[in-house]
């Protein structure tokens, strides 16, 4: 086993002096000092993302927990887990169930992955790539994570009053006819809404306004490429959500006949709203993970990124071309034939600049030298997750396959492949990578490597059984199934055992950092992009001296030191360089 | 539409096919089902090729590229403008034709042919009914071997989704309008084999909602069996259309007030709805809009149900439908029987009658 970043080649062998040494000056944490207000009230966008990390990953626990409830129960075809669980009957029971796996889906939706990487990490590296002090906005920032918690709130006093039982779909006329609290749900979802927009806003003005001199847009990084295509959709579509919302809202408090038939309106039209919004929203969940993993593959490979421009604008285009495929969730719903082909062929148009991201990363690895550090086994993680995601999409954009295979197994395996083999699995590459730049301390590699391989193994135990309950026929959202199905669903549940105690063990493995963590070193990777150029955990100014700025993925100029544990960057030699 | 590999022998070739066939699905039983997993398949293949391609690739830059004492990154091209067009131009080929056959097949999937027998179809919380072109309805599907089936359906409440994995159909059944879809049939289900393990569609191919529906959608299902012959389902069809085959009147009576709809408006428990309810009213005086009074009887009830503005109940508006050419007499004397059950009031049971009535299949419905 490969131990952590040792090069062969380090500072001393290299017969490099000192002087070439360029120095990153400590200064005082901006995790110190300050009692509780000078967090809530913070214009730090490290602070606010740190405060956001908090809050998804709390979130993440909540919605883990519901999944594993869900899955608990359905280890068996019957409905007795929960009805002895709670001590319901039958009926009774079910209606949990029914809650259980829409709070599942709405907080895992709503509060973890949408905020997860741009909120949480993209608030504390953003401008720090950009060399910069914050986000254009700081107090906009500031208002967004409020929003969040606001939001955030409604969505927990749905769940404590119970009764939520839409999914997280919130399909009319159901949703505008059941008991449950859906207006105090949608009310929340149409905060974080906002809370979003403004994320988005912020980033884009950020991007656009506050590179430093000789970044132009093509020496940007590639997270900021990902982030700033997030941003656009986040900016776009998220109105048309809160319409959405809006309408329904209004719907069910005045009985204005928007979507039921009842009252004159369109059921179907409530699903082209939503999904103009949800599909561009797996974009938004889906591009900020690629854009992670077009980082961390090329440090750990030391090797410049294969096809900068390419993976630059298929980013662009999955955001654009993600606005026109909506229709495909939508093939038996009842829209014209007319429309679903048009959507089908749409559909098979995005999936190319998803395949040719990973075509580039795989690349990239081409004659490198590969680090197994943690971070890059969860990029490799993710590159065969992914991969299983983007293909079996091919399935259900063929037409006559997605009639069969629609609201199945089959699809609960695929988004799932794609938002938690990919977007989770990104999410935690990136937040090993940079862990010890928010926090100033390195985990143990060995047991974090352990957690990423048990989450490798348990992912797959779940979800891969999932696609062949889907093709048999198994429907989604069912309390109860049919006996013939429990092989499928025993293995899947014993996965998901398996995977959360790897989940577990990963976040163990990152608090035990926190208190007993090896001071991390200014650049422990030797990263080039200008977030790695400040000391670890960086002060509240970021940059005490201008970062130079390179071109992001040249790793020549970063050497190991073994005195540091972590890489430095020399300057050219001017001596030498004079001489010629 | 599978396609023959000549290479093998014929029967290994069949038995691998098999095998692949039934890791993944139900067997094919309808006229569309070989075509989506042909399609299924053809995916499946383009896929693995990737996969193969890209974990494989994957695979061997680690086991060479590792990094270990004395190995240094070595320089190669940062881009490479031709095989990057290439790999994405050869994807989008592929999936130019991954559209073209979905595309294919779901043109057959949404084109019934003419001759196609017609089955209303109503999806409520959380069961399904299906009426047969004379009228009769039951809560399992039945359809003769080979014959086209249309399926015309609608919803009474939310959004349901009628899915018969061995068909490989589903449509979603929207409040507020009529969706449709079709198949034919090219096997009947298996029969019970009387082992202790369930096998999938064992005794009729099953068919479930798949679109949430509240607290029972898991069990909003039903069965479709799948006739022999014409002749089957045509004594299938006298036999559901003779009320008197559903038991004795009072059961007959309650599923009716359950399936065509008097739930709605009348309760069982006392409570008033949009009409009155039908606990203990038999046999009490009811009072009209007109100020008349009349005793609720047999005679009363019949009226009121194939007639329902003659007479009034006061305090109710007139709003409900006539059910005149909907309800058999026989349905209707169950009806009564269940009302007379609610009051404490003996029941009858069927009077006699000289010869079941033989009905024709394909004459228009009695409605």
């Amino acid at each position: 086993m490969v131990t952590q970043a040792k090069e062969h080649l380090d500072f001393h062998s290299l017969g490099l002096t000192e002087d070439r040494r360029v120095i990153i000056p400590e200064g005082k944490s901006y995790l110190s000092g300050g009692g509780l207000w000078s967090w809530v009230f913070t214009l730090d966008h490290k602070r606010i993302g740190v405060m956001y990390l908090a809050s998804i990953l709390t979130f993440f626990l909540v919605g883990g927990i519901f999944a594993l409830l869900v899955r608990a129960e359905l280890y068996t075809p019957d409905i007795d887990l929960i009805s002895k669980l709670f001590g319901l009957d039958a009926e009774k029971a079910k209606d949990k169930y029914n809650e259980f796996f829409t709070l599942h889906g709405a907080i895992m939706v709503f509060l973890f992955i949408i905020p997860s990487i741009p909120a949480a990490l993209g608030n504390i590296i953003l401008p720090m790539q950009l060399g910069a002090k914050d986000v254009a906005f700081p107090r906009m920032n500031l208002a967004s994570y409020h929003l969040y918690v606001w939001g955030a709130l409604f969505f927990i006093g749905a769940l404590l009053m119970t009764g939520l039982d839409t999914g997280w779909t919130f399909y009319a006329p159901y949703s505008t006819t059941t008991v449950g609290p859906v207006a105090m749900a949608t009310l929340g979802a149409f905060i974080l809404g906002f809370s979003s927009i403004f994320t988005g806003l912020n980033f884009v003005v950020t991007v656009n306004t506050m590179r430093p001199k000789g970044m132009t847009w093509f020496r940007m990084p590639l997270f900021l490429w990902g982030v700033y295509a997030t941003a656009i959709i986040q900016i776009l579509a998220t109105p048309v959500l809160a319409i959405t919302l809006l309408l329904l809202t209004f719907e069910r408090v005045f009985g204005l006949g928007i979507f039921d038939p009842k009252l004159g309106g369109d059921p179907v039209l409530y699903q082209h709203f939503f999904w103009f919004y949800s599909h561009p929203a797996v974009y938004i969940m889906i591009l900020p993970g690629m854009a992670i993993i077009s980082d961390v593959i090329p440090t750990f490979s030391r090797k410049p990124i294969f096809g900068y421009t390419f993976i630059a604008y298929s980013s662009i285009a999955i955001a654009l071309l993600g606005f026109l495929v909506w229709g495909h969730h939508m093939f038996t719903s009842g829209q014209s034939p007319l429309a679903s082909v048009v959507f089908s062929a749409i559909t098979f148009s995005v999936s190319i600049p998803s395949a040719i991201k990973v075509f580039n990363w795989t690349a990239t690895m081409y004659k490198g030298s590969i680090h197994l550090n943690t971070p890059m086994c969860y990029a490799l993680s993710f590159i065969f997750l992914f991969t299983i995601g983007g293909l079996t999409g091919l399935f259900l954009g063929a037409l006559n396959v997605d009639v069969h295979l629609h609201d199945t197994y089959f699809v609960v395996a695929h988004f799932h492949y794609v938002m938690m083999g990919g977007t989770l699995i990104a999410f935690l590459a990136g937040l090993h990578y940079w862990w010890p730049k928010i926090f100033g301390k390195m985990y143990n590699e060995t047991w974090a490597r352990v957690a990423c391989v048990i989450i490798f193994i348990g992912f797959n135990w779940t979800f891969l059984p999932q696609f062949v309950l889907g093709t048999h026929g198994m429907p989604r959202r069912y309390a109860t199934y049919e006996p013939q199905f429990q092989a499928g669903h025993r293995l899947s549940t014993q996965g998901a055992f398996f995977l959360g105690s790897g989940l577990f063990l990963a976040g163990g493995v990152l608090l035990h950092s926190l208190l007993k963590g090896k001071k991390a070193p200014p650049n422990p990777w030797g990263a080039a992009t200008l977030e790695w150029k400040c000391c670890s955990p960086p002060t509240t100014q970021n940059f005490e001296t201008t970062p130079w700025v390179g071109f992001p993925y040249d790793y020549s100029d970063f050497v190991y030191d073994p005195n540091e544990e972590g890489y430095v960057e020399v300057l050219p030699d001017l001596a030498r360089s004079a001489k010629h | 539409m599978i396609p023959h590999l000549t290479l093998l022998a014929a029967e290994e070739t069949t038995s691998l096919i098999d095998w692949w066939n039934s890791l993944w699905f139900r067997p094919q039983s309808s006229t569309v089902a070989g075509q989506v997993d042909w399609v299924f398949n053809f995916v499946m293949a383009v896929c693995i090729f990737f996969f193969v391609l890209i974990v494989g690739m994957l695979l061997v830059f680690l086991a060479k590229y590792v990094s270990r004492p004395g190995h240094k990154p070595e320089s190669s091209p940062s881009h490479n403008d031709k095989l990057e067009i290439t790999w994405s131009v050869i994807p989008l080929i592929i999936t130019f034709f991954i559209f073209y056959y979905g595309f294919v097949g779901y043109l057959d999937m949404r084109t019934p042919p003419d001759d196609a027998l017609e089955v209303k179809v109503v999806g409520k919380k959380w069961a399904w009914s299906f009426q047969y072109p004379n009228g009769a309805i039951d809560s399992e599907l039945h359809a003769p071997l080979g014959q086209p089936v249309r399926l015309v359906m609608s919803s009474d409440d939310v959004i349901h989704s009628l899915f018969i994995p061995a068909f490989r159909v589903k449509q979603d059944v929207v409040p507020g309008r009529y969706s449709k879809t079709w198949f034919t049939a090219t096997k009947t289900a298996p029969e019970d084999n009387g082992d202790s393990f369930p096998d999938p569609d064992e005794g009729g191919f099953d068919l479930f909602c798949t679109e949430y529906c509240g607290t029972s959608h898991s069990q909003m299902k039903a069965k479709v069996i799948i006739e022999k012959s014409d002749g089957d389902f045509l004594n299938y069809l006298n036999k559901i259309n003779d009320p008197r085959n559903g038991g004795a009147p009072v059961e007959v009576g309650e599923k009716l007030y359950n399936r065509r709809g008097c739930v709605q408006c009348h309760s069982i428990d006392g409570s008033a709805k949009a009409g009155p309810t039908w606990k203990g009213s038999y046999g009490t005086e009811a009072e009209l809009v007109t100020g008349e009074k009349v005793k609720v009887d047999e005679n009363y009830i019949r009226e009121s149900i194939l007639n329902p503005m003659a007479k009034v109940h006061k305090g109710f508006n007139p709003v409900m439908p006539t059910y005149q050419g909907q309800l058999k007499d026989d349905e209707i004397f169950a009806i009564i029987q269940y009302i007379r059950s609610l009051s404490g009031t003996a029941v009858e049971d069927w009077p006699a009658r000289p010869e079941a009535p033989v009905v024709d299949p394909n004459a228009p419905p009695k409605n």
